[in-house]
């Protein structure tokens, strides 16, 4: 793993910070004088998971660029959460358009700050998953394919959220959501449908694709640091929980991104040019269940009965996931 | 909202206006809970606390935290059984935190850089004789003197030390190491005096206005043995004070210990030391039941003591005793099963355990002894008002560390006593136990063992068979510690926080510095699940 890991210390790096480490070791999110580029008294639940990816994001680009960036951000919960009329969380330079075209505009943006030679000003578009793998995808194929000089990152929650929880293309399997019912022999989301958005966008060949979560935040900051050493089009797609989306506790928003990572659900790698060129292994590894249980999108699942069933068939995702990306491999720790 | 250039519309970060703290049901509250490892010390010491500021290589700092509870970390380090490590939560991770090691780096780091005692506050008039220099006696003459009071400690023995001179052989610990400890207690201006046996303490309360007693328990218990008339039959506190003076007691080649605590260890430990070919302790039950600590068994058996369980010895002759079998019944208690065996030995020494001399509160009707200790309350004050008493001649582990711990206590007890109150005891904040941390934070890192000293050394001379780790080797053990049920400054619950409402109270990355912003916190309660220490808890609103 390219994130320098401290070994010996009580928490080697897994916490955000450790007073034992030199400051330029900690995390941007130990550092009070982070951005905090979506700051306190934003509308977002209790716990949600996309509030605080989109502040790791954010602030560790800032750090990066030197606060030289502008934001571009698509429809979803974290615009409309951050921007009820007159008030705005935003502490970086930040604008919405529509719900389908975030890649676009940032693309326009790039290209405006270069007609006027201030390519020193670095751009981010983001979204939702629905906004970036579904009504957006066509814009950022062609962001991809041009090679646009910007950083799209995707909060992947797995539904339209804001909207009221209808599926997505980055929905889960056998999930419950308004527009995917927990009935019949198949109940949720149907399997063998759905986008594996990082795979799509390393198939472009862009220069980096790497994948994170909220549940490891240096990693996350690592892979906005090294997305922002490169010139071109890049894609993170980050994990965030949603605590009402997914019915789940909101203490357990960072436990729930970890579990992910931790069965092997959510594959956490970097790619470079269209080839993966790291994986973080596994430190714990869980069965599904672990993860799924907690979810009451997957409570049908377990009651009334133990749906052994469609969980083999979720397991069966999860070790494809691992062989592919080698996550038990020998780690680092 | 005030005239804005074109295209913008909305005023950064004004959504603190917005106080989201409303919407809470519930609120998160920093804690400090009990480490088990504070909780088994009997000296009481803030285990946690020290290893702290032994993290960031601030020894002087750990030691001064130390030294709170415990005069003698390079004492403990050497010679306690460590309770603190079989409790430790690391344990049911990977290993225990080698605390007991680092102890002894702090307390041997003191000793070699010089570092004295605070000065002590004001005299308050107030005078306390304390009878034995043991540990006990000496932690409490410590407690007192720190907390103001004028301290005598009178002692019978040659030089002060108890058990921990006479008793404990000198290749566990060392008797400068001894010595440089109790010095400094001295320099605090307690008065030490030596060959002064106290016999009437109630008397003594004319001199002074209260009394200690911490004679230990220093009688070698006697065990009836059918012995030849040129049989020689030692006592083993007899064998180990000789060797404490520097003789060379007469025991042979073939020693027999008749015994199966640490003394009798000490004793075999000893005699090969002093040319027994093959030491041979001999005991009554098994070795699972034996009272000796098994550390201790195994470095004995790793320097060729034998052992011999489920045996009593029946008859002691000249250069010869006889043993017998024993068996379990089905209690568990040993019974004789006629069957002997004749081994050579040329000394017998009994280690079968020790008692109280009891002529100390003879003088004394309203002191009583119960099963062969002194009775005390719970305020460790015996039947006589103003006379207290501790340590291994009350009912106790016996342990040097309980005798600290006692020595402690009744200081507290007496300086409350002296001002006429009760002292009120800390409150004890509830266990910091395994299931609240979140393990997921700290990385594996197995324990570091302490190098033992050449088996073939330690077989013919009284260096220390235990040897300290260096420098970088403690660091690396204290900072294994988990910190348990208290902050130590991981930035965590500042960085987890979905909605900024983590504050630093200053730079940060120092336990304790975090503050919860009751304006905006939502209550979401990820700071509490992602703390690794579990210093976090939520508590309802209605009831904070
Ligand atoms: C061989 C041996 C090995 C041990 N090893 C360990 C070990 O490794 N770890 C451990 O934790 N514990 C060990 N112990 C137990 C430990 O030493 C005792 O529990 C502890 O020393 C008790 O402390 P104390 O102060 O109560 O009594 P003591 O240490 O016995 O001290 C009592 C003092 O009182 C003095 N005294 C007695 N009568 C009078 C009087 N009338 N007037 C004035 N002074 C008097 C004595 O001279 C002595 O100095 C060992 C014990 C023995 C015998
Ligand atoms: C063209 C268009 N269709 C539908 C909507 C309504 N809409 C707003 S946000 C949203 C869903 C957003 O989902 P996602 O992108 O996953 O973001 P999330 O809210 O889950 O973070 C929808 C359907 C819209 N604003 N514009
Ligand atoms: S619905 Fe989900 S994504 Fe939207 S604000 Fe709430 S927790 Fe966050
Ligand atoms: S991990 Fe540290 S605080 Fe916890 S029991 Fe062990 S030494 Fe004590
Ligand atoms: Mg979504």
């Amino acid at each position: 793993m390219p994130v320098n890991r401290v070994k010996f210390y009580q928490t080697g790096s897994y916490a955000v910070g450790n007073r034992l480490l030199d400051p330029r070791s900690r995390a941007v999110q130990s550092d009070p004088a982070r951005t905090n580029a979506i700051t306190t008294g934003h509308r977002a639940c209790q716990g949600c998971g996309e509030a605080l990816g989109a502040r790791y994001v954010l602030d560790a680009a800032m750090r990066a660029t030197g606060g030289k960036l502008v934001t571009v951000n698509a429809t979803g919960c974290l615009e409309v959460f951050s921007t009820p009329f007159p008030e705005s969380s935003w502490r970086v330079a930040w604008l919405h358009s529509l719900f389908g075209n975030a890649p676009a505009v940032a693309t326009g943006v790039a290209a405006a700050l270069r007609a006027q030679g201030r390519e020193d000003i670095r751009v981010i578009g983001q979204g939702g998953d629905g906004g970036t793998v579904d009504i957006g995808f066509g814009c950022l194929s062609g962001m991809f394919e041009r090679d646009d000089d910007v950083l799209f990152v995707c909060y992947d929650n797995q539904a339209y959220m804001n909207t009221g929880v209808q599926r997505s293309g980055a929905t889960p399997p056998a999930a419950r959501t308004a527009t995917t019912d927990a009935v019949g022999p198949a109940p949720g989301n149907a399997f063998g449908q759905g986008k594996d958005a990082p795979r799509i966008a390393m198939a472009h060949g862009i220069p980096y694709v790497a994948t994170a979560t909220v549940a490891d935040p240096r990693d996350l900051e690592y892979k906005v640091e090294r997305a922002m050493s490169f010139r071109g089009a890049r894609y993170l797609h980050v994990l965030v929980p949603c605590p009402l989306g997914w019915g789940s506790a909101a203490r357990d928003t960072v436990r729930l991104a970890r579990l992910a990572t931790q069965c092997g659900l959510f594959p956490v790698y970097e790619a470079e040019r269209g080839d993966v060129v790291a994986a973080t292994p596994i430190r714990a590894a869980v069965p599904v269940t672990e993860y799924l249980r907690p979810q009451r999108r997957f409570a049908h699942l377990f009651r009334p009965e133990l749906r052994t069933d469609v969980i083999g068939r979720i397991q069966a995702i999860a070790d494809a996931n691992i062989a592919r990306y080698g996550l038990l491999e020998a780690g680092h720790d | 909202m005030t005239e804005h250039p074109f295209a913008i519309t909305l005023d950064v970060g004004s959504s603190l206006a917005n106080r989201t703290g409303a919407w809470r049901t519930e609120r998160p509250v920093y804690v400090n809970r009990m480490p088990p490892c504070n909780d088994a010390c009997p000296a009481g010491e803030n285990v946690q606390a020290w290893l702290y500021e032994a993290e960031d290589g601030g020894y002087e700092r750990a030691w001064r935290q130390l030294v709170r509870d415990n005069p003698f970390p390079a004492i403990m380090g050497r010679v306690c059984y460590h309770p603190c490590q079989d409790a430790c939560n690391r344990g049911q991770l990977d290993e225990a935190v080698g605390i007991n090691a680092v102890e002894r780096f702090v307390g041997d780091e003191a000793i070699r850089r010089g570092w004295r005692f605070d000065p002590p506050p004001a005299p308050t008039g107030k005078r306390v004789l304390v009878v034995g220099a043991g540990p006990c006696g000496l932690s409490a003459a410590y407690h007192l003197a720190v907390r103001g009071h004028a301290v005598t400690v009178r002692d019978a023995g040659e030089a002060a030390g108890g058990m921990m001179r006479y008793g404990i052989p000198a290749y566990r610990l060392p008797r400068d190491v001894l010595d440089a400890e109790i010095g400094r207690i001295v320099d605090l201006g307690v008065t030490v005096e030596q060959n002064r046996r106290v016999d009437d303490p109630v008397a003594a309360l004319a001199e002074f206005d209260a009394v200690f007693l911490a004679v230990g328990a220093q009688l070698s218990k006697r065990a009836y043995v059918p012995a030849g008339e040129s049989a020689r039959i030692l006592d083993a506190l007899g064998v180990l004070h000789d060797v404490a003076e520097g003789e060379r007691p007469l025991l042979g080649r073939r020693v027999v210990v008749y015994g199966g605590g640490n003394t009798a260890l000490d004793v075999a430990r000893s005699a090969k030391r002093l040319g027994a070919t093959e030491p041979l302790v001999v005991y009554r039950r098994t070795r699972a039941q034996m009272p000796a600590h098994p550390e201790e068994t195994d470095e004995a058996i790793e320097e060729g003591v034998r052992m011999r369980w489920l045996s009593t010895i029946a008859y002691a002759g000249s250069g010869r005793v006889v043993v017998e079998r024993m068996r379990l019944d089905d209690n568990g208690f040993p019974q004789p099963t006629g069957e002997f065996e004749e081994l050579p030995a040329d000394a017998v020494v009994l280690a079968l355990g020790q008692e109280v001399d009891r002529s100390i509160v003879d003088s004394a009707p309203d002191i009583e002894v119960d099963h062969g200790t002194v009775r005390v309350d719970a305020h460790l004050m015996t039947g006589r008002p103003g006379v207290f008493a501790g340590g291994d001649m009350v009912p106790s582990r016996r342990t040097v560390t309980d005798a600290v711990g006692h020595g402690k206590r009744a200081a507290r007890e007496i300086d409350a006593w002296l001002g006429g109150g009760t002292p009120t005891p800390a409150a004890r904040p509830p266990l910091a136990t395994f299931e609240r941390l979140n393990t997921w934070y700290y990385s594996d890192a197995p324990a570091t063992l302490r190098p033992r000293l050449d088996l073939a050394r330690r077989a013919s001379t009284f260096d220390e068979v235990v040897r300290g780790l260096d420098e970088s080797t403690a660091l690396f053990e204290a900072r294994r510690c988990l910190s348990c049920g208290n902050c130590f400054g991981c930035d965590n619950c500042f960085g987890v926080c979905p909605d900024n409402a983590v504050r630093k109270l200053d730079e940060g990355h120092r336990a304790g510095s975090y503050a919860i912003d009751l304006d905006y916190c939502k209550g979401c309660g990820i700071c509490v699940a992602e703390c690794p220490a579990g210093a976090i808890e939520m508590v309802p609103e209605e009831e904070s």
